[in-house]
């Protein structure tokens, strides 16, 4: 129940951060907050959060964004599915070179939006768009101690 | 199809607590800037507003005189289109989407009365229509979005064209105008209300660049639209023809 509880409040966390209004230069270097929550409770709880946990979230994602439903489930899930397999590598492995996989996860999952986006046609109008995997990356050593703190202080 | 959109519409119910718990916090610290500006610089703001005021009041009665006189005209003509709308202003929230969707999120829904396809305007021109709407907040697809498209007409010349959002410069494109097709760069553009989805005369965009490829059929004609999309925080929601 209570790791149930902590998901969510760091799900909403992640939802608000993606839609809070930051300055213009910023708009391309948001960091994947969605996908990077995500990582971190299915590598650390890879039988309470999952593929199915990653649906859902993604589901809400589009409905929150107004993209083509189940473009960012579909997207999520895929590298949730990745994650999971080898949440025991990953949970060894050290911070530089989890940041490194971090890399990977989210340059597929946007990879997999692009795709989608332009069977729709409507590409990013900038190559900018890739920058987003890197600040993600950078983030993430930062990321994964101040997950670690927070599972240590809700005890789950 | 159809149900389909009333299920996207009801799951917009318990999406739109986040959207405000995400907006009112940036409504709020705007509120407070604006509460500890200093004396000076609103009693100046304030006399420009009034200066401002004047000249559109101006403007107004004679557009007003030109209304009535027009409307009179299409009278004798026993036509049956008349120029009267309602209006509601609505507030843009602060949600930003990912930076290649070119739609915001209106703070009104199907309880104001908003309906699907309602066009949106701001001070200076059409800022694109309502492609979705929940109980409490509706969905605008901007006309730079390369799926939007508007019957306009140049101002000067009469000529109609379709004009279509481009992805790639968030700027607006004419498609299928010919290369003899006289336009020219700072042609203005307004709607010539011929789909039926927007109501006629609104101005809809400047043209910043007129290119004929020889290697294509038709020429490029690239327009800036004369609405903020981008900035504008409060915008008009028109009731047209039979929603009025």
């Amino acid at each position: 129940m209570r790791s149930i509880i902590a998901v969510i409040l760091t799900v909403m966390m992640a939802l608000m951060l993606m839609l809070l209004p930051m300055p213009d230069w910023t708009v391309w270097l948001r960091p994947v907050w969605l996908l990077l929550v995500l990582i971190y409770w299915a590598m650390v709880m890879p039988y309470q959060v999952g593929v199915g946990v990653a649906w859902v979230v993604g589901i809400i994602e589009d409905l929150l964004t107004s993209s083509m439903l189940g473009e960012h489930a579909l997207a999520l899930s895929f590298v949730i599915y990745l994650v999971s397999s080898l949440h025991i590598r990953l949970k060894v492995s050290p911070l530089l070179q989890q940041s490194l996989m971090v890399l990977l996860f989210v340059l597929l999952y946007q990879f997999i939006i692009y795709c989608i986006q332009g069977f729709i046609g409507e590409l990013p109008s900038s190559h900018l768009y890739w920058l987003s995997p890197l600040t993600s990356m950078l983030l993430w050593p930062w990321f994964f101690i101040l997950m670690n703190d927070y599972r240590r202080w809700i005890r789950v | 199809m159809e149900s389909f959109t009333l299920v996207r519409s009801a799951l917009s119910v318990p999406i739109a607590p986040l959207q405000y718990m995400v907006s009112e916090p940036i409504q709020i610290f705007a509120y407070l800037k604006n509460i500890i500006n200093t004396h000076d610089k609103l009693v100046s703001e304030n006399l420009q507003l009034k200066a401002n005021e004047l000249l559109l009041q101006s403007q107004l009665q004679r557009l007003l005189a030109i209304e009535s006189e027009n409307n009179y005209l299409k009278s004798l003509l026993q036509s049956s289109h008349h120029v009267k709308e309602k209006m509601k202003i609505a507030e843009v929230l602060s949600v930003r989407f990912e930076p290649y969707m070119h739609r915001v999120v209106l703070n009104k829904g199907s309880q104001d009365g908003v309906y699907l396809g309602q066009p949106v305007l701001d001070a200076n021109g059409i800022m694109g229509q309502v492609v979705q709407v929940g109980p409490i907040t509706s969905e605008v697809l901007l006309i730079n979005d390369p799926q939007s498209g508007i019957s306009v007409q140049n101002t000067r010349t009469g000529v109609r064209a379709v004009v279509v959002g481009d992805s790639y410069s968030s700027n607006l494109r004419l498609m299928f105008v010919s290369k003899t097709t006289e336009i020219k760069q700072g042609d203005f553009f307004i709607t010539s209300g011929l789909g039926g989805h927007y109501p006629e005369g609104y101005p809809v965009g400047k043209v910043v660049s007129v290119s004929q490829d020889p290697a294509s059929q038709f020429a490029e004609v690239i327009l800036q639209p004369s609405a903020h999309l981008e900035s504008t925080r409060q915008v008009l929601l028109i009731w047209y023809q039979k929603h009025a």
